[in-house]
């Protein structure tokens, strides 16, 4: 049985989809298919990118004829037979597990005020609250190597910043909504700033090009200024 | 080498394009008018996937220190070495030491000059393409200034390329100027959701670029679009040539720098063989769409494909010693 719908893009692009909103479970299965359609190789397949409920595939359009049943095939084999498309569904998953240190407060975190407010708790639980979630990266957009994280705890949900900066320092651990991101390089942004990594997200010189892929887990650990610059002068 | 003397308005490397990584948030770039990258290419003896130089509205002045050849395809544009009015669509030979300088196009948006044997840059990320927006490629990811140096390869300085041929392309297949002749847009997923009088001006009414557009997209004025009722859409893949309605109900055509994912409405996607033709607008161009089925769209983009394998293959023949 078939649980996601084809749409047709463009000439070169689908786009499946396995529901509407921003869901954990449905995130899983874009993941999941997003992995079985990687593994199978199918011709004429030049991208596979996860969004929150939608997986693009994009590809090259002199193939692109057989590719729907292709796709078809592989993803009703991998929930029929309850491979991976069903383990993952279940919790168990080949997603790599990411720690991200990050320095809490003073200069990194100017919005935390903003968010302790908000949240009627204290700078010290709303970092703790911030730092023992793990979080699954839903998709990376925006810019090269930007994760958008699920798995904010409600409290600290917030809405963008009325007015966004022009300027976002590259590492800033952000929340915007009901989500929590980081910037990996310098951007214009709206999301709200609560601290600073110094690890670096992009580097288009190293394989991978990003620390972070779609459906990996992460979670972050609170570090203290001192720690910031040495592993910031380390090169993370 | 080359020496950016002048850098132009914006002058980018672009080849075409770095897919593959959708899903890291990095999206593909490239030339904005393909056909006219790969004939400028064709034109140098180059392989289809060289780069060129893809300029906008105003060249640059370049000093090419070895003896070479170039091409320029796309927009006219007016074209002279060390003074000298030269052809477009044709292989030019360039003395050591001279100076190409790319004057102001009075119509279309976009020229491609390429180099005999390409721009010998490191590729990142497997394209030679830069991505402005992204600050991704060769060139630090940024377009050209002023005191830039290309290098380019030299290794193939044969004889014909010094001599100046007595052919060129025909241009008009691939660089169309008519107003009347509307945009093909495929039916985006949110066509429907557009109120019928929306519907009715997406297909009936003019649109005018905006003077905010660029690689990443083109915003159209025009009539007002709205939707018959409030959508919740999260974010999705997005691709060139997708037509996103924001908030302002004025839509917004993407280019090869745009985001890879979005959640405006989508009204429609236009079809890639008409890409080009989006490429070549400027600021105050007027813009008409014609709705189309993907199976037409498809149709013509086979055919377009024929004709610029027939073309390159002819180039191919035409240069062979």
């Amino acid at each position: 049985m078939m649980d996601f719908a084809i749409e047709p893009l463009a000439e070169d692009a689908l786009l499946l989809r396995f529901g509407d909103g921003i869901d954990m479970d449905i995130s899983a299965r874009v993941h999941a298919a997003a992995r079985a359609l990687r593994s199978a190789h199918l011709p004429g397949i030049i991208d596979i990118a996860p969004a929150y409920a939608t997986l693009l595939v994009r590809f090259d359009w002199r193939d692109g004829d057989a590719l729907p049943e292709a796709i078809t095939k592989t993803l009703d084999r991998g929930f029929r037979q309850g491979g991976e498309l069903g383990a993952t569904a279940s919790g168990k998953s080949p997603a790599q597990h990411v720690e991200i240190p990050v320095c809490y407060g003073g200069e990194y975190s100017p919005d935390l005020d903003a968010i302790v407010q908000r949240a009627g708790m204290t700078p010290d639980q709303v970092i703790a609250c911030h730092s023992t979630a793990t979080y699954t990266v839903a998709m990376l957009g925006f810019a090269p190597g930007f994760p958008y994280l699920l798995g904010l705890d409600q409290a600290l949900h917030a809405p963008r910043r009325a007015h966004p900066r022009t300027r976002v320092p590259a590492g800033s651990v952000a929340i915007g909504g009901a989500q929590t991101g980081i910037y990996p390089r310098e951007l214009p942004g709206g999301w709200n700033l609560i601290g600073r990594t110094p690890l670096v997200l992009f580097d288009p010189k190293h394989e991978p090009p990003c620390l972070l892929a779609p459906g990996d887990r992460v979670r972050f650990r609170a570090i203290d200024a001192d720690e910031f610059r040495q592993l910031a002068e380390r090169g993370a | 080498m080359i020496d950016v003397i002048k850098p132009g308005l914006l002058t980018t490397l672009q080849g075409a394009g770095r897919p593959g990584f959708a899903h890291l948030g990095i999206g593909r770039s490239g030339a904005f008018d393909e056909p006219a990258r790969q004939i400028a290419n064709a034109l140098c003896g180059n392989p289809a996937g060289a780069c060129a130089l893809e300029i906008t509205l105003s060249g640059p002045r370049l000093r090419v220190r070895e003896t070479t050849c170039v091409a320029l395809t796309g927009a006219p544009i007016p074209f002279r070495i060390d003074g000298i009015e030269q052809p477009t669509w044709t292989p030019v030979p360039v003395p050591a030491g001279a100076t190409i300088e790319l004057g102001t196009m009075h119509s279309g948006c976009r020229s491609y000059l390429a180099v005999r044997g390409g721009f010998d840059v490191a590729p990142v990320l497997g394209s030679r393409s830069v991505d402005v927006n992204a600050s991704l490629g060769p060139n630090a990811g940024r377009a050209l200034s002023a005191g830039d140096v290309l290098p380019i390869t030299t290794a193939d300085v044969s004889k014909d390329i010094r001599t100046r041929t007595t052919w060129w392309i025909d241009a008009r297949p691939w660089f169309t100027q008519n107003p009347e002749q509307p945009l093909r847009l495929l039916p985006g997923k949110h066509l429907d959701a557009l109120t019928g009088s929306s519907r009715e001006s997406l297909f009936s009414g003019t649109f005018t670029v905006h003077a905010d557009s660029n690689r990443v997209g083109l915003r159209l004025d025009g009539p007002q679009l709205e939707c018959a009722r409030r959508l919740e859409i999260v974010s999705e893949g997005c691709l060139p040539g997708l037509l996103q309605l924001p908030p302002s109900g004025r839509p917004i055509a993407f280019g090869p720098e745009c985001p890879v994912s979005g959640g405006y409405p989508r009204i429609g996607q236009i079809a890639a063989v008409d890409i080009p033709r989006l490429a070549q607008l400027r600021p105050g161009d007027a813009v008409r769409f014609v709705p189309c089925a993907f199976e037409d769209a498809l149709h013509a983009l086979r055919e377009r494909e024929r004709a610029l394998d027939t073309l390159t293959a002819n180039i191919a023949a035409r240069l062979a010693p």
